[in-house]
């Protein structure tokens, strides 16, 4: 165990210290002033809270990534073999314009287990296919096409100015992997994982990312089997073997799809409990009851806590009981959100705000105005 | 012409416990039990018992067994003594055999066949007497997508969801007609739907004005027939719900003698007193789907577009297909109505051999309607041998909004599933018109066991659910994770769309 100021506690257990803690960690900082700014504090908070993955899984997502290539869709892509990268690049260049392609820079010597082969592609549809379809609808398309026609083939990543980056191994190792030192962000999601229903693969990794949405969990969807049947509906098709792939789709299809505010997304995932929707006044309680009557599919019932950013934006929500821990900090124009309050106090020390929020209660932090939603009000 | 068949049931009574009160002789409908002067005993004509244990229930000095007759046809596997029974009943009368209740043959229940799974470690269970628990289910049309206005610091909700029914608890009375039931269950039904936050289904026979009280608590039935169909009686309900078929008895009409029809069936059924009430088997104007939909619409313009419409159909080959139509001709509710499903009177080969099994029908169905993209434009509630609040829990599991309950409902307020309702005669009050019989129904009783039953599934239901981690009935429904088949073939499995138990 170590102490905010690096010294040990030896452990107690006289039996070895074999035994494995269960846990996630999510770790999320936005500067609301949209200043970017290096990796530094992500890794460090991540560091902290080593004890909540087992290696198994790991990654980061950084918005503001790519400003030189702004209006074009940045696609990271792993490769389990050569083939499959053949068979892919076919598939992107039928589909897609690509203005430039390279290997996403790896530090080889740091030592990670069974690496695929990982490649960004800056590209835009191809104008004589897109007509007039939405351009991220588009996209959409075009990576579940990759994802499930090619075999071997993942995006895990295909936002604009952003990028995700993740893998089998700890935090910081995959940080020196991926040399996350030379990249700068104004928002930054971390996750290490403690896989328990899939095992650990680069791709089954943290963040999952669709189009510029990301999602960092912990936890297990009870309510998986509804949440994928009900997306599959939109086209949806969950090909990751996790059911935080169900998290993303959901904020694709309400947030960007649909065009619902955050704070009305949070409400669907962790609706107020009938008991309280009945105690509102007429309109709120119209709104929600309509809410949970449309949506009670997308409902995410089980223990979970996720952070789920796109431009601009980061939301931290828990389960409506609370089953798993998220603490969120204020501090000058940064906003910090972690499964532990450790993980944001050994980056500042004296917070103007820190609390624990309560179940199904989102924050939200938003470049420029930041705002702290702790109640919908009618 | 000697009749050649066995009683069904021994009557064994214990003389020394008999004391001659005689109240088997009073409760029985059937002329079984009868007091002999001479010898000051009460004696039984046991080929007239229909094995419904009224008199062994009631009897004050527990004198009374009624079992199967031991001495019954040298049956085996392939004849059994129903069949032996059935060829000698009609080589006697030449007739149709009518029966009554749901399909009793083992072959089709596929509950007992399915487990459901719970929370270990990696979630954690929830125990509903600390936690919150909530069942309330929605039946209607649902949008795809809602459109909400932000204004400053406040939303506000810009879409108008069509009607709803609204459920305490995913559980209805399924339609049973009034005639074929007596005016005692109707009440009995109408007072346990309201009480418990759910509904009852009038069935096809109209609802006696003095049940109009309960009217928001009522699914109007329209059905071949049209009995008791009249401006009045769609405003009263709360929604309406056209009949095409029937799970006992699908593709056959209905039938109620002239004799059942009393002054108040008659005035409810808007019939003559006395004569036959005959529902043709299909709807005369229903020769299509695109008459359907004018029916659905039709009625929503005689409702002002105020109440959903349901459309009942009896579980067949192409459910899947025909409940896709259904939900594109405007039905906001699909009701399926399985193999098992009962009756008051059907032709017993009918309801032991025509349709399919409602786990298997809902499978499709909730998968059609997915794959199209239209599962959010109706809700679908199923019927058709619902026993336990397990059954409920898998069919919401397979995708059903909500379930019907029927036979439960009947056994609960006394029904023994002897299966003769067909007579008239019922000893027990429920399935017939006379008014001395159906007093023995107490709608104060009977809608507190009813109420009583809602109230301990809904328990169940709720700790199944905390069992699986999920508090809110939304999250189980069509949650086939929850469900893993044993002793299924993998035809089966994929119909179901579950695994196997250990995958």
């Amino acid at each position: 165990m170590t102490l905010l100021n690096g010294s040990v506690i030896p452990l107690q257990n006289p039996y070895g210290e074999d035994k494995v803690h269960e846990a996630c960690g999510l770790f999320g900082v936005i500067d609301t002033s949209k200043e970017r700014f290096s990796a530094y504090e992500p890794v460090k908070a991540m560091e902290n809270m080593r004890e909540r993955g087992n290696g198994l899984g790991a990654g980061f997502a950084v918005y503001g990534l790519y400003p030189e290539h702004r209006d074009e869709y940045a696609l990271h892509v792993m490769y389990l073999d050569r083939e499959a990268k053949d068979r892919a690049e076919n598939l992107i260049g039928k589909y897609l314009e690509v203005s430039h392609a390279e290997e996403i820079p790896t530090d080889d010597r740091v030592q990670v287990v069974d690496p695929p082969i990982m490649w960004r592609y800056f590209a835009t549809p191809k104008k004589s296919l897109l007509k007039d379809m939405d351009g991220d609808e588009y996209l959409r398309e075009t990576v579940m096409r990759i994802n499930t026609a090619v075999g071997g083939a993942f995006v895990f990543s295909s936002g604009k100015d952003m990028g995700v980056f993740k893998g089998v191994g700890y935090p910081e190792d995959l940080a020196d992997y991926f040399m996350l030192r030379d990249y700068r962000g104004y928002m930054w999601l971390g996750h290490t994982r403690f896989p328990t229903n899939t095992p650990g693969w680069w791709g089954g990794a943290h963040p999952f990312n669709i189009l510029d949405w990301s999602v960092v969990h912990n936890g297990e969807l009870s309510s998986y089997g509804a949440n994928r049947r009900y997306l599959e509906m939109f086209g949806y098709k969950c090909t990751m073997k996790t059911d935080t792939e169900v998290m993303a789709y959901t904020f694709d299809l309400l947030a960007r799809r649909q065009k619902l505010p955050l704070d009305i997304v949070a409400k669907i995932l962790a609706p107020p409990l009938w008991m309280e929707v009945d105690q509102m006044p007429g309109e709120e309680r119209r709104l929600y009851t309509a809410l949970r009557q449309c949506y009670g599919s997308l409902l995410m019932n089980g223990p979970f806590t996720v952070i789920v950013a796109h431009h601009g934006e980061m939301i931290g929500l828990t389960d409506r009981l609370k089953l798993r821990p998220l603490s969120a900090a204020v501090k000058g124009s940064r906003v910090y959100m972690a499964s532990e309050e450790a993980a944001i106090r050994v980056l500042c020390r004296d917070p103007e705000r820190i609390w624990r929020p309560k179940g199904g209660e989102p924050v939200v932090g938003r470049i420029k105005a930041l705002e702290v939603v702790r109640e919908v009000a009618v | 012409m000697k009749s050649f068949m066995l009683p069904e049931f021994s009557v064994q009574r214990d003389y020394e416990r008999c004391i001659s009160c005689q109240v088997c002789v009073n409760q029985c409908t059937y002329d079984v039990h009868y007091y002999d002067e001479e010898d000051d005993q009460v004696k039984s004509r046991e080929e007239n018992c229909v094995g419904c244990l009224r008199c062994a229930t009631l009897c004050p000095t527990k004198a009374l067994k009624i079992i199967p007759n031991p001495a019954s046809f040298r049956e085996n596997d392939h004849w059994t003594r129903e069949s032996i029974q059935a060829v000698k009943m009609q080589a006697e009368s030449g007739g149709v055999i009518l029966t009554g209740m749901g399909c009793d043959k083992p072959q089709y229940t596929y509950w007992d066949r399915i487990v459901l799974n719970a929370s270990q470690v990696t979630n954690p269970s929830i125990d509903p007497l600390r936690e919150p628990m909530e069942i309330r289910t929605f039946l209607g049309k649902k949008p795809k997508e809602l459109s909400i206005l932000a204004g400053s610091g406040y939303y506000s909700l810009r879409t108008e969801l069509s009607p709803q029914l609204r459920l305490e608890t995913p559980i209805m009375f399924t339609a049973i007609s009034y005639g074929a039931v007596s005016f005692n269950v109707h009440e009995s039904l109408a007072r346990a739907a309201m009480d418990s936050g759910t509904y009852f289904n009038t069935g096809e026979g109209g609802l006696d004005k003095r049940l109009y009280r309960y009217g928001r608590h009522a699914i109007v039935q329209v059905a071949s027939g049209r009995f008791g169909v009249d401006p009045d009686y769609l405003e009263v309900g709360a929604a309406v719900e056209i009949k095409i078929g029937q799970g006992a008895k699908p593709g056959i009409g209905g039938h109620l003698p002239g004799e059942k029809v009393s002054r108040d069936i008659s005035r409810t059924r808007m019939i003559p007193q006395g004569t036959d009430a005959l529902s043709p088997a299909p709807q005369h104007d229903i020769y299509s789907i695109e008459d359907l939909s004018q029916l659905i619409h039709a009625i929503k313009e005689a409702t002002g577009y105020a109440k959903p419409v349901s459309v009942k159909i009896a579980a067949v080959h192409n459910s899947a297909a025909i409940a896709s139509g259904m939900v594109r001709a405007g039905a906001d509710i699909i009701a399926l109505d399985g193999i098992r499903g009962s009756t008051g009177a059907a032709p017993k080969i009918i309801r032991d051999n025509v349709g399919i099994p409602i786990e298997l029908a809902l499978a499709s169905v909730d998968r059609r309607l997915r794959e199209e993209g239209i599962r959010n434009e109706a809700s679908v509630v199923v019927a058709g041998g619902i026993r336990n609040s397990a059954d409920v829990v898998k069919a919401i599991a397979l995708g059903a909004d909500a379930v019907y309950i029927g036979t439960a409902a009947l056994i609960a307020i006394g029904c023994t599933v002897c299966q003769k309702c067909y007579t008239g005669k019922c000893p027990w009050g429920i399935a017939t018109t006379d008014p001395w019989i159906s007093k023995r129904v107490n709608p104060a009783i009977a809608s507190k066991r009813l109420s009583n039953l809602l109230r301990a599934w809904s328990l169940e239901i709720k700790e199944m659910m905390g069992g699986m981690g999920v508090n809110s009935i939304e999250s189980l429904r069509g949650n086939r994770e929850m469900l893993r088949g044993v002793g299924l073939t993998d035809r089966e499995l994929e119909i179901l769309g579950i695994r196997h138990a250990g995958e």
